[in-house]
């Protein structure tokens, strides 16, 4: 199985999920924003970061790199994509998936360990889970405040398609505390935690984050 | 040189931090009178020559695409401009 894991300029954990990648046993392939080739890969990950150092908007310029030209049809036919933080505003930019994200209500860049409820056990990225088992992950960012308008968030809840919602206090004003969605076929899935800082014992709060990697290799296993 | 001058704003329904954090320092300075502030972007693009109605046209297109998110912002103007700081 091959994941691969988008590099953009300012991107920032592309090493850390490449590694995620290698730790459930997959090969991790490096796609470069200036390529739009996406090397025969099985899923993709937008990393976290500062693509293009967050100018004009958080993955607004991102948005338009060559490799999205590639991944944005590969997407939408099917293709296991994961944004991560910037990925995720990135993918919301590319109108992947609904709704923006904007600076944290608070206006204070936040570095937590994050409890979140996974609400959707059945994409591509959660299939490991139980629906409603309670994770704790990193959540690192200042511009994570999920928006989006009443309909579109009262169809996000009616598909069942806020995948996370975070625990505890809102730690950004997101509406209705949503920290991750996916599309309607559950291949694509965007959240502003990291995942992949919590695979290991002893680097981080906890290891929730292998099963966003297991289960995308069930999924592509069993597709 | 002819300008094309485009300015967006956050929709009225989208949270404006910065401009909060800007409503908070103003009664500081003793401005108490402004009960909100919303901060917006502006983009001035340079032609050569005079702008014209292709010109607008596509600065347009430029704005609804990539200048602007139709999630959260709103494009409230696009105009030409002899003077880029008008």
């Amino acid at each position: 199985m091959k994941v691969g894991v988008v590099t953009f300029p300012g991107s920032l954990d592309d090493r850390d999920a490449a590694r995620a990648v290698r730790a459930v046993g997959a090969e991790a392939v490096t796609l470069w924003h200036g390529d739009a080739d996406l090397k025969g890969v099985d899923a993709v990950i937008l990393p976290g970061g500062f693509s293009y150092g967050d100018y004009l908007r958080c993955g607004a310029i991102a948005r338009f790199a060559p490799v999205m030209d590639a991944l944005i049809p590969a997407a939408q036919g099917g293709l296991p994509v994961i944004g991560i933080c910037n990925g995720f505003q990135v993918l919301c930019e590319s109108h992947l998936l609904p709704g923006a994200l904007i600076r944290n209500d608070h206006r204070k860049f936040n570095c937590v360990d994050q409890r979140l409820v996974v609400e959707n056990a059945a994409t591509a990225w959660t299939s490991d889970f139980e629906a409603g088992q309670e994770i704790t992950i990193v959540l690192k960012n200042g511009e994570g405040g999920f928006v989006a308008d009443e309909r579109t968030l009262d169809e996000l809840e009616g598909e069942g398609r806020v995948v996370f919602r975070y625990a505890g206090d809102n730690p950004n004003g997101s509406y209705r505390a949503i920290a991750g969605i996916t599309n309607d076929r559950g291949n694509i899935v965007g959240l502003m935690p990291h995942p992949e800082h919590a695979i290991e014992e002893g680097y981080g709060p906890s290891t929730d984050g292998l099963p966003f990697f297991t289960s995308v290799l069930k999924a592509l296993a069993t597709a | 040189m002819g300008h094309v001058v485009i300015d967006v704003m956050l929709k009225p329904e989208i949270l404006d931090p910065q401009g909060q954090a800007v409503n908070g320092a103003l009664p500081r300075l003793g401005f108490e009178q402004f009960t909100d502030v919303r901060q917006g972007k502006r983009f001035v693009l340079t032609v050569d020559g005079e702008v014209t109605d292709e010109h607008l046209a596509a600065a347009a297109e430029a704005a609804e695409k990539l200048l602007s998110n139709p999630v959260i912002e709103d494009v409230v103007s696009v105009r030409a401009s002899e003077d880029p700081d008008q």
